[in-house]
């Protein structure tokens, strides 16, 4: 049996996970969807099935993992550098005061 | 054929599977003494060590002698030294009457009226060697199946595999025990944010949901009190290396840990046995060994630990299995690493082929086969300390 070349929690999502190392300009197809990677994919690594606009939730697990801080490109990674958590944010005011 | 093992039983009902000869420092201050015992000792002891104990105020004094009292009541637990150097902020006393109390063979070694450190050793090393033999000639054995076991979960230099298979397979064997009677904790409260609606549905008592909750706000209120992002902490480096950016996203694959079936029973707080069976929550931190340390207080006699990244770390009084579901870090790390879940991205198992497999190394576990990390000793534990040392 091969592995996959990616992982997608739910179908819901709109980031799928690398499962082994994904060259810049290889096509991916998910849910009948095909794109092609804006950039080198490392194994473990999120990257966006769709544009996501800024301020926008990223989408795993079918549930929010945080917010695009950036446009992201269909194909390109998501991670710490567009993706910013909702939670834990001592550093921004007025931040998470929970019910 | 159902399942069975052949445990230890203690006066309580509870039981072991394993029989420890303890060396529990009651301090910071009398663990030196407590090392060298178990170094000088010429039989297999184990030697709990203790940076904490003095000079601790409110919720981390009344947690420490609740832990400790938790540990040395853990049914791997066969019998007890003491060591204390005597003027320690402590409850010895107490401590020392709870432990005598549970029939376990139990001595305290007082530095102070012992006449000092190296007068100290000797006597410790007489003392531990009666001991020895009261535990031999106690030792009870009993024919035991699941649901006399509780099972720690505990996830730590996670990675994105974490929650695509190591942790899903640690889930099927939560299920599968829930099922058999048994109980189950799942702990890391900080690695609940995000993901503490999902759990909070799967909470039937209402009471128990609102404490669920409670202690998911705590520990963020106490983060975002510090002043920064949270990322870099929770994720840790390693985590944000590995793939995962947030702690939401780490969460959510947390709790796959949880299985897909079982009810969460009640919200226990940091060292403190579960009164429910079943799979329960305990309030612990993220930090792997402080969260094992209050579930092996809580009653755990064995562990489960999903690492992604490769974390060696076991504890002293436990069997602790390791899986990951990388399989570059089960080829890396093999000697520290039980199962590999990796199996799973690599297309050639699914989680219950993996799951099957997980629950037969702890059923072999429970039965007296050594785990990786009992066979290199690589233990740690620290009580979880949150307030200031005065």
């Amino acid at each position: 049996m091969a592995r996959n070349v990616f992982y997608q929690a739910s179908p819901l999502d709109n980031v799928v996970t690398a499962l082994l190392d994904i060259p810049t300009g290889q096509t991916v197809t998910v849910n009948e969807l095909s794109f092609a990677t804006l950039e080198s994919i490392p194994f473990g690594y999120k990257f966006a099935l769709c544009d996501i606009k800024q301020g926008d939730a990223v989408i795993k697990y079918g549930e929010q993992i945080g917010l695009a801080s950036m446009q992201i490109s269909t194909g390109s990674v998501v991670h710490v550098h567009n993706l910013e958590s909702c939670r834990g944010r001592g550093d921004i005011p007025d931040s998470g005061a929970r019910s | 054929m159902t399942y069975t093992f052949d445990g230890f039983l203690r006066d309580d009902g509870s039981v072991g599977i394993r029989n420890h000869l303890v060396i529990m420092p009651l301090s910071i201050c009398a663990d030196p003494l407590a090392e060298k015992i178990e170094q000088g000792f010429k039989h297999p002891a184990i030697y709990l060590r203790n940076q904490s104990g003095c000079c601790q105020i409110g919720k981390d004094y009344d947690r420490n002698a609740r832990t400790l009292i938790g540990l040395g009541t853990n049914p791997n637990v066969g019998a007890l030294l003491l060591v204390v150097l005597g003027c320690e902020g402590v409850p010895v006393d107490r401590i020392y009457d709870t432990l005598a109390k549970s029939g376990r063979p139990t001595k305290l070694l007082h530095i102070q009226k012992s006449g000092g450190s190296i007068k100290s050793l000797g006597i410790g090393l007489a003392m531990l060697d009666e001991l020895r033999e009261e535990l031999a000639a106690k030792t009870t054995r009993i024919t035991a199946s699941i649901d006399s076991l509780t099972l720690g979960l505990e996830c730590g230099g996670s990675d994105t595999t974490s929650g695509i298979a190591a942790n899903p397979s640690m889930g099927w064997v939560t299920d599968r025990c829930v099922e058999a009677g048994g109980t189950v904790i799942l702990s890391e409260t900080t690695e609940i944010i995000g993901a503490e609606h999902i759990l909070g549905a799967r909470t039937p008592d209402p009471e128990e949901r609102k404490k669920l909750v409670a202690m998911v706000n705590a520990i963020e209120q106490r983060a975002i009190a510090a002043g920064v992002n949270i990322r870099g902490s929770q994720p840790t480096p390693g985590n944000i290396k590995g793939g995962l950016t947030t702690i939401e996203e780490k969460s959510l694959g947390c709790i796959y840990k949880a299985g897909r079936t079982s009810p969460v029973m009640e919200a226990v707080e940091y060292g403190a046995k579960p009164r429910k069976k079943g799979l329960v929550f305990m309030d612990t931190p993220g930090q792997d060994v402080e969260s094992m340390t209050g579930m092996a207080a809580g009653g755990a006699q064995i562990m489960i630990f999903s690492t992604g990244l490769g974390s060696p770390v076991g504890f002293p009084l436990t069997p602790v299995i390791k899986i990951t579901g990388n399989p570059t870090t089960f080829k890396n790390m093999s000697d520290d690493l039980d199962i590999n879940a990796g199996t799973i991205i690599d297309g050639e198992e699914d989680i219950a082929q993996v799951g099957a497999r997980l629950f037969e190394c702890m059923k072999a576990a429970a039965r007296g086969e050594l785990t990786k990390s009992e066979k290199s000793g690589y233990h740690a534990i620290a009580i979880l300390k949150d307030e200031i040392t005065l």
